[in-house]
């Protein structure tokens, strides 16, 4: 797995907290690396409502300077939620790579 | 002061003393005065605690976890298939290292149907991960309601208490209320480890963890009942200080100068005094040692009990299909890497509340005294 | 040590009488232990339930076989079960009856090796108001008659008891108590 910054490194059950938990924070698993296709979003047909930051279950949307929604690809899974939920169906899911 | 109480009313006084915070449980014969007297206690403010309805055991234990984890003292009662259905969430509590306190009535199993009496219900929640006390009067309810929070909360393991079903469960006697002031001096808040306030951080707990450190979790919580172990003796000299009782993990009965010494655990090991007593009358070196601990299994104490003596005797009110008692088992395992391996009687009585009198109780230490054991299995009392 | 069995009927409170008669022993100094005959029974069925009390503690655990002495909360009770059963030689034999010691002895055919003694407890808790003629509240009433029998409990401590916890009516309670203690000579 990548080392990013949310990284704990456990070398020994010393390091090892009591109960199994995440260390530090659920950050550390970049999920970006399951993804098949990635959002792209349509700027001149997006209404800035939100929806797709409301549905996103991991929550990687943010919104930009002027309010438009910027996936975070490090998690994004490429699961397709926020396309589906879209009204104005202006999120469209490229391939990786294309 | 002291009031005459029922074990059952022991147990709900204990919780209250022990300031449960939060209280989730199911009723079951011959459990259900617990809860009933701990509802009272919460309508009427003599408890500060969230008293939790719920649809079963599972839901009961689930709930305490909830609350346990987010930093309250958790407490719930149950018996017999009660306990059974509550099994997977067991496990949870302990492998999320979780102080959870419960009372279970010891109720055997069915069917057939029954209300009664034997071990079995606990004895086979033996891996669950619980530190297990077994009781043997309504005094020791009610001191160890209080010891079993302090001690959890300081290993990060459950633990429970047994109480005979109607042999202590519904007998009422004279007990000592601990002073509610000395118990706050004696079990301070309880600070939880984890913490699901998501303003310090937002960790999840008890998510996938592969082989990678699996292994090395199972060994932290071996090493908390080895821990626990340690600290039941400290506790206990602690609480014999402050409250002038002590309950040692195995507590002889004139042992000192026995050739012969019967273990058993539970009401029998309180019944059997009077028997012991007769034996001496009659001129017989015995004595009999009461197994207050099943887990973690004081191996030390049992050796110690064991060194020098003629014949051993093991009293189970349970039994492992295919084996033998579980105590048994248990002392007979602690004693194989000694030097000395004293003949020992495994003895199965008193299942389904078949009642364990001072009579029978003497023709066990009769059979340890007089013969050697033949076989695992010796039935006391059965219609065979 | 002293071991006393009250015979009822699921509902009429015998269990409670005993935890209640211990009380008042354990007020009077003495190691007490109450417990029931634990079944499946329901409303009218027979239940026994037990008093241990001693001068040093009790460890015995175990169901009582052979009590010293026998409270009987209601006489039709003894149509059906044995209350005679195991009763120490010397020991006793309360009933709630309205007929006289010499009746129930012929009737009954009771020639043990105990003492009889007979109480209506009935009356005297319907005249007190508790219960009603069809279903009175008795337990309460035959503690008196126990405590004047076996001579194990100090009257005023047991009022005092039957007084704190009867649900209701707690003078009244404490008062049938008394009268039944009077009503018996021993």
């Amino acid at each position: 797995m990548a080392k990013n910054k949310y990284f704990v490194e456990i070398k020994s059950i010393d390091d090892l907290p009591t109960m199994a938990k995440t260390m530090g924070s659920m950050m550390v698993n970049e999920t970006g690396s399951w993804r098949n296709v990635y959002p792209v979003v349509d700027k001149d047909a997006c209404t800035r409502c939100g929806i797709c930051w409301k549905f996103c279950p991991d929550v990687v949307v943010s919104e930009d300077a002027d309010g438009y929604p910027v996936f975070n690809l490090d998690y994004c899974k490429g699961c397709g939620v926020c396309a589906n939920e879209c009204p104005k169906s202006c999120i469209a899911m490229i391939e990786e790579g294309k | 002061m002291k009031k005459v109480l029922t074990g059952n009313h022991a147990v709900s006084y204990g919780a209250m003393i022990a300031r449960a915070e939060v209280v989730a449980a199911y009723p079951i014969t011959p459990q259900t005065q617990i809860v009933e007297k701990l509802s009272e206690m919460c309508a009427d403010g003599d408890l500060d605690a969230r008293f939790i309805k719920v649809e079963s055991e599972h839901s009961a234990m689930a709930a305490c976890i909830g609350a346990s984890a987010s930093g309250a003292r958790a407490f719930t009662a149950t018996s017999s298939q009660g306990l059974a259905l509550m099994d997977e969430m067991l496990h949870w509590a302990s492998h999320a290292r979780l102080p959870i306190v419960m009372a279970n009535i010891n109720r055997s199993l069915g069917p057939p149907w029954t209300i009664w009496t034997d071990q079995n219900d606990t004895i086979s929640r033996r891996d669950t991960g619980w530190i297990q006390f077994y009781c043997e009067s309504n005094q020791e309810v009610i001191d160890t309601m209080i010891m079993a929070f302090k001690i959890a909360e300081q290993v990060k393991l459950p633990a429970f208490l047994t109480l005979d079903s109607f042999y202590i469960s519904h007998t009422s006697e004279a007990e000592e209320l601990p002073n509610q002031k000395l118990v706050d001096e004696y079990l301070s808040k309880y600070q939880a480890e984890t913490d699901l306030d998501p303003t310090k951080g937002s960790p999840a707990y008890g998510s996938l963890t592969t082989d990678q450190w699996y292994f090395e979790l199972q060994i932290k919580m071996q090493r908390a009942m080895e821990q626990a172990y340690d600290i039941i003796l400290k506790e206990n000299d602690l609480f014999e200080k402050m409250f002038g009782r002590s309950y040692l993990p195995v507590e002889g009965y004139r042992t000192d100068d026995a050739d012969y010494v019967v273990f058993v655990s539970g009401t029998i090991a309180s019944t059997i005094k009077d028997a012991i007593d007769r034996a001496r009358e009659n001129g017989i070196k015995v004595g009999s040692a009461k197994v207050r601990l099943f887990r973690p299994f004081p191996k030390a104490m049992i050796r110690e009990m064991a060194k020098g003596r003629k014949r051993l005797g093991v009293i189970d009110r349970n039994i492992s299909y295919g084996s033998e008692g579980a105590f048994f088992t248990e002392i007979k395992g602690a004693l194989y890497s000694q030097s000395e391996h004293p003949e020992i009687h495994g003895f199965i009585a008193g299942l389904g509340g078949r009642d364990v009198t001072v009579d029978s109780a003497y023709e066990m230490i009769r059979l340890v005294v007089e013969t050697s054991p033949e076989k695992d299995i010796n039935w006391q009392g059965a219609k065979l | 040590m002293v071991e006393i069995r009250f015979h009822g009927r699921g509902g009429q409170g015998a269990a409670s009488a005993c935890t209640i008669y211990a009380d008042a022993a354990f007020r009077g100094g003495k190691s007490v232990q109450a417990f029931p005959m634990y079944g499946v029974e329901r409303r009218g069925a027979p239940v026994q339930s037990f008093v241990r009390l001693d001068d040093s503690p009790i460890r015995a655990r175990h169901n009582i076989y052979t009590p010293d002495h026998v409270i009987v909360l209601s006489e039709t009770l003894m149509n059906t079960v044995d209350c005679t059963a195991g009763i120490k030689a010397g020991g006793t034999l309360t009933i709630n009856t309205d007929k006289s010691v010499e009746q129930i002895k012929k009737e009954r055919g009771l020639d043990g090796d105990y003492k009889i003694f007979t109480v209506n407890a009935t009356k005297i808790a319907v005249e007190l108001g508790l219960g009603s003629v069809t279903s009175p509240i008795v337990n309460t009433a035959m503690l008196g008659a126990a405590a004047r029998v076996t001579g194990t409990a100090d009257i005023k401590l047991l009022m005092e008891c039957v007084a704190e916890s009867a649900p209701s009516k707690p003078e009244k309670n404490a008062e049938a108590a008394k009268e039944t203690f009077e009503a018996i000579t021993v």
